[in-house]
């Protein structure tokens, strides 16, 4: 009996935790008038007419906003990737000097506020007439500027036995032999984590797309998105919403598929 | 070159990207932001020094000392709340029950999905005059009002969006209720503790650590939100200001007015808040977080 209520609550909690999005995909296939009628989820007239109309109402064609992100996202993952694992190893494998205290700077700049490196970077970026092009949202990932994706591959890499390493030095390998053919099979878990985090957060970054993109073409997903409300009015909610549950997709289809990899991911990090 | 360098060379080799990037991207314009923090600077001009000046302003700009006060109600009850909701629902799925997987991945889902525009473009719907919660509240012949149009009510949306995303934290928590032996709580049980006692002299004491670890990472983030309040006041931080978040601010007075030494000044100020608010909870958190070996607290 206990359980049965248990379970009741829970659902219920679920329910209204989830009733928003559920409501808006509802509302994405209703027609404009109906939308505000009620709050229920079963559209009287269903009709995907909100997404032809969204698809294509700010002039430019989402496909080319959804382009845009892909490029930046996918850039973002295959430097995220690279440059962090080598990082990485080098932490946790190579001793050299000052190791210490680099390592400990690279700690600190995972607490650090991106503000406090915003005006600078702006400028910097504008010198190298880096802005309205993906340069800002890219190189950085190349330079291994995320430091929790470090941090979180030097404790995998500390989890694995050095006796590999060992018997790779002794089979002939370098380090780069070591840490091509040993530690990066070998962190794949890791790494698959690292992606799927960058996916989703360079996905729904907005700030730094925001301040640094304003050329129509180039928009990424989330500044078309807000873009939206000015380009037609409020009178289309219908197409907005339409548009909102486009880009919601991509994140909840990887959620779908990675879903226990990115729970432990998260439950081992403490990513958000 | 002596022997201990040349034998680094391999390492400084697979750590260039990075050396690149801490110099150039983090360290360099930290110290340029710093420079510029002490300049009037509009981004087409050269820096031009004024010293203290930005700061003294700032603390005589009653626009900046209202986005602090917005701010800090904004971190100080969406923080606690969040954690609350993340704990309880964390200890109420800790039991056992059956379907665990598929509950932690529907609680979590609002997380994933919080901080983007979309969210907060529903947000904004919901909480709008003719928007779903008045549906919903007129359902009980409750009379609603225009809760993101009202001064007094549209930063109470925006906590309730970020209390919405519980879910990070709640699997964080959920990842360390696992960690505690059953053994413990057995004894306790044995020993006569009900099960209040339970939870707050054996798993609450055993959970501190992650209890630390999820309230100094949440602090951070909830003084560095933008996204939402952006979105839904239009860039504006209204209606009235009332959602005028400190980041929000320093992006008008950088991209809107091109004050950017100024905004440098804000961006400064706020690491040092961040910092203090670090430094708090390490030094409090001596009194109250509990690592292992020191026996059960009593």
């Amino acid at each position: 009996m206990k359980r049965v209520l248990a379970h009741a609550g829970l659902s219920a909690g679920a329910l209204i935790m989830l009733y928003p999005l559920l409501w808006m995909v509802s509302a994405s296939l209703r027609e404009n008038t109906e939308i505000f009628q009620h709050p229920g989820l079963i559209p009287e007239h269903p009709t995907l007419g909100n997404y032809a109309l969204g698809w294509s109402s700010t002039g430019t064609n989402f496909g080319v906003y959804i382009m845009n992100s892909l490029i930046i996202c996918a850039a973002v993952v295959i430097g995220n990737v690279i440059t962090c694992s080598l990082t990485a190893y080098a932490f946790a494998r190579m001793t050299f000097v000052g190791r210490k205290a680099l390592f400990a700077v690279m700690l600190a700049t995972i607490m650090l506020p991106g503000h406090v490196t915003l005006i600078a970077q702006y400028s910097i970026f504008r010198n190298l007439n880096w802005i309205d092009t993906f340069w800002p949202m890219i190189v950085p990932s190349f330079l291994a500027t995320d430091a929790f994706f470090v941090f979180l591959m030097v404790q995998f890499i500390r989890s694995l036995p050095v006796e590999l390493d060992d018997a790779a030095r002794i089979d002939g390998c370098g380090y780069w032999g070591i840490y091509r053919r040993i530690i990066l099979p070998l962190l794949s878990p890791a790494l698959v984590t690292t992606a799927i985090f960058s996916f989703i957060w360079t996905w729904n970054n907005f700030f730094s797309q925001l301040i640094y993109l304003s050329t129509r073409t180039r928009l990424t997903v989330p500044v078309a998105l807000r873009g939206f409300l000015d380009a037609t009015g409020s009178s289309q909610w219908g197409a907005l919403f339409a548009m909102s549950v486009v880009t919601l997709v991509p994140v909840v289809v990887v959620f779908v598929v990675f879903q226990r990899r990115i729970l432990a991911g998260m439950a081992h990090t403490g990513l958000k | 070159m002596t022997a201990r360098l040349r034998q680094s060379l391999p390492a400084y080799l697979f750590l260039l990207p990075w050396f690149i990037g801490i110099v150039g991207l983090t360290i360099g314009p930290m110290v340029l932001s710093l420079y510029y923090s002490f300049t009037d600077y509009a981004l087409l001009n050269t820096p031009e020094w004024t010293g203290l000046h930005n700061y003294s302003a700032l603390f005589q700009d009653p626009r900046y000392l209202h986005s602090l006060r917005v701010t800090f109600i904004y971190v100080g009850v969406s923080v606690p709340l969040e954690m609350a909701f993340a704990l309880a629902v964390a200890v109420l799925l800790n039991r056992g029950l059956k379907g665990l997987a598929v509950y932690r991945a529907l609680y979590y889902v609002p997380s994933l999905l919080g901080g983007s525009v979309a969210i907060a473009l529903l947000w904004q719907q919901i909480f709008g005059s003719d928007g779903l919660l008045n549906d919903v509240l007129g359902l009980f012949g409750i009379h609603g009002r225009g809760w993101i149009s009202e001064p007094g009510t549209a930063l109470w949306t925006l906590i309730v969006l970020r209390v919405w995303q519980f879910g990070a934290p709640m699997v964080i928590f959920l990842a360390g209720l696992r960690q505690i032996p059953d053994d413990v709580l057995e004894a306790a049980e044995v020993d006569g503790a009900g099960r209040w006692q339970r939870f707050w002299r054996v798993t609450l004491p055993l959970l501190s650590p992650v209890v630390f670890f999820n309230l100094v990472l949440q602090i951070i983030g909830a003084f560095q939100a933008f996204t939402p309040a952006f979105v839904i006041s239009g860039g504006k931080g209204g209606p009235s200001d009332s959602t005028l978040f400190y980041t929000l601010y320093l992006y008008q007075q950088a991209f809107g007015n091109f004050r950017m030494g100024y905004a440098a000044a804000m961006a400064w100020v706020l690491l040092l808040i961040i910092a203090v608010f670090t430094g708090l909870n390490f030094v409090l958190g001596r009194t109250w977080v509990f690592y292992g070996d020191e026996g059960v607290r009593r």
